[in-house]
């Protein structure tokens, strides 16, 4: 078997585990525990130097957590990953390895609102700023570049209206300006789109979405496509100068190409704290073992409800990549020819008052502010996701009032349109 | 040999063939990679043997540095170089005077040289270049994934029971898995001139 590499499903299965040693347990143990005895002193010295590979305390790594880790790097094709309590951490992990205070990062205006909000707000008081620029329009993104740029932000897949990204350009502008491109792959999860494939430096996941896909939990995680040469220009001294807290290791040159995973472990989870607990790594490994049929149902799923809602008199428009007539089908073709994801948004001929009686109609679909679960689900993103921004930055986002988003189940198709169909001639 | 891309059973064959590793241009600061290396490998119950004129007199890890490879005064299996491209070449020579001269000619991760590679292999000598072996130690022995690093192996057999606390055994039987083709572009065209 030296010269066939498994596929996409066999490594959604297998990557990262295998029979525990001590007991034979063929499934991943939940090691449920804080802490680790060390062998002797000699050890604990080894493994709090990053001399030696091991396990410490939860919130620098776990053995469940670390099968979780291995098994995205591989499903992503990259080096390695560190996996964390939710999509939100992963995002400041990330940004605090490659931003000082007073530096830029540059970040896609089509994102998940919280995004935009953590970015905005709450990065602003770190000293971290962000450059908005249309995804829809490459030149805006050179024009952001500044000396004091450190990285590009983009969604695989935009949250909320299933907008596709050209990757590969926008990674032609980070590749020119000498900094990562941080890819945020949620709504496609690895299955779809391996945003690595594409020129991706850095992938990040809400885990609580599609991967984990059952709704129970949250996580988040970053994978190193082992890409970027940190050392080059010198502009990131988290990667590339003595660290103080480890008494003058430089991380890069000691960890090669997966220098960036093991600093987001050592200088970013370790410091700011946002561990995953052991028993959801065990919940979300358990859902991505069932990523690959999930996805094939929920992308099946999600074309026959926006197909449904096109031809539906109430529906003024659906923005749906999956669709011939829309205007994202041929990135949707070139990126995620297997399918074109499950979130989406439409609106409706009623506008905002439409919407909301819409919402409280639905049977099936559950109203919540989520997606990527195996029931579907629906909100209104103006009163809720994206309430926050105002007015002209919701319709920039894809968020305007009269704008319902749908996240697709992997129900009976059938059920799920008959539920659509009464809600709306209510 | 291709040098881009190592089959697993390569790397491995190499690692459990080997007793003695002579390594060139090791550190006695506990901060630098040499000195992970090093200990990491000691730890692995290689024979190691510190190369560093610069420490003559010093040891390392209970190991006394002598100033060249023709210092070492009996045979080694290996001899893993931790010096940048650009000084390869005077190792390579100096280790085919050895009689008997070494088994395998391991450069670091970093470090390449085609030239050199050709005439250790001219000479029958295994030959590995851009790597690190504890790197790869951990990687076959899946010790390394504790870290959610990628081992791009899979295996559904239960492993020998770990010493030491961890999994260790380099037999471990895996096919190979999770390739990571952008990094090794990455580093193909890094040490590629442009
Ligand atoms: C695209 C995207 N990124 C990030 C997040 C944040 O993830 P979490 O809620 O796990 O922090 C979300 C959550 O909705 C999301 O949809």
């Amino acid at each position: 078997m030296t010269d066939r590499l498994p596929g996409f499903s066999t490594l959604a299965v297998h990557a990262g585990a295998q029979p525990d040693p001590t007991t034979g347990a063929r499934v991943t143990p939940i090691y449920q525990t804080t802490s680790f005895v060390f062998n002797d002193a000699d050890h604990a010295a080894s493994l709090f130097g990053l001399q030696a590979f091991g396990n410490i305390y939860t919130r620098i790594g776990n053995p469940t957590t670390a099968v979780l880790e291995e098994r995205i790097a591989a499903l992503e094709g990259g080096t390695a990953a560190l996996a964390v309590a939710s999509g939100h951490a992963a995002q400041v992990v990330v940004l605090q390895q490659l931003l000082m205070p007073g530096d830029e990062f540059i970040a896609a205006r089509k994102l998940y609102g919280g995004s935009i909000n953590q970015f905005t707000h709450a990065f602003k008081s770190f000293g971290w700023n962000v450059a908005w620029a249309d995804p829809d329009d490459i030149a805006s993104f050179e024009r952001a570049v500044t000396p004091r740029t450190k990285g590009i932000f983009i969604e695989s897949i935009a949250n909320p209206a299933g907008s596709i990204t050209d990757i590969e350009a926008i990674a032609e502008v980070a590749r020119k300006a000498g900094v990562p491109l941080i890819v945020d792959n949620t709504l496609a999860t690895p299955y779809l789109i391996r945003p690595i494939d594409h020129g991706a430096d850095i992938v990040v996941h809400s885990l609580t979405k599609f991967l984990g896909g059952h709704g129970n939990s949250l996580g988040g995680i970053i994978v190193d496509a082992g890409t970027f040469d940190w050392s080059k220009d010198n502009k990131y001294p988290m990667l590339n100068e003595p660290r103080p807290e480890y008494h003058g290791i430089r991380i890069q040159e000691t960890f090669g190409n997966f220098a960036f995973a093991i600093a987001c472990r050592v200088l970013g989870l370790r410091d700011l704290g946002p561990a995953l607990s052991p028993f959801n790594a065990f919940m979300i490994l358990t859902g991505i073992e069932t990523l690959p049929l999930r996805m094939q149902k929920h992308c099946e799923n999600a074309k026959a409800v926006a197909e449904f809602l096109a031809g539906h008199p109430a529906v003024a428009s659906v923005n749906y990549s999956g669709l011939a007539s829309d205007k994202y089908n041929k990135l949707a073709r070139k990126y995620a020819p297997k399918g074109a994801g499950a979130v989406f948004t439409f609106s409706l001929r009623g506008g905002y008052d439409a919407g909301v009686s819409l919402v409280s109609n639905l049977q099936l679909f559950s109203h919540l502010a989520n997606v990527g679960d195996t029931r579907s689900l629906v909100i209104h993103p103006a009163s809720t996701t994206h309430s926050q921004l105002d007015d002209e930055a919701k319709v920039r986002s894809g968020a305007a009032p009269d704008v319902v988003r749908l996240s697709i189940g992997i129900e009976d198709k059938e059920d799920l349109i008959a539920d659509l169909e009464q809600a709306l001639s209510v | 040999m291709n040098h881009d891309n190592y089959d697993d059973n390569y790397i491995r064959s190499i690692l459990n063939g080997v007793k003695s590793i002579a390594m060139v241009g090791a550190s006695p600061v506990n901060v630098r990679p040499s000195y992970f290396a090093f200990k990491y490998l000691a730890q692995r119950g290689y024979d190691m043997i510190p190369v560093n004129p610069g420490h003559v007199g010093k040891s390392l890890l209970g190991k006394p540095f002598v100033a060249s490879l023709w210092d070492i005064g009996r045979p080694v299996d290996m001899i893993d170089i931790f010096r940048n491209s650009s000084h390869i070449m005077p190792v390579v020579d100096e280790a085919l005077t050895l009689s008997p001269p070494p088994k395998v000619i391991w450069m670091q991760l970093g470090a390449r040289d085609d030239a050199a590679a050709e005439k250790a292999e001219a000479a029958g000598l295994k030959v590995v270049m851009n790597r690190c072996p504890k790197i790869e130690y951990g990687r076959l022995s899946s010790e390394i994934s504790w870290m959610g690093v990628n081992s791009r192996t899979l295996s559904s057999k239960r492993a020998p029971i770990p010493t030491q606390g961890m999994r260790l055994s380099l037999n471990r039987m895996s096919v190979g898995g999770g390739a990571t083709a952008a990094s090794d572009r990455a580093a193909k065209n890094k040490s590629e001139p442009t």
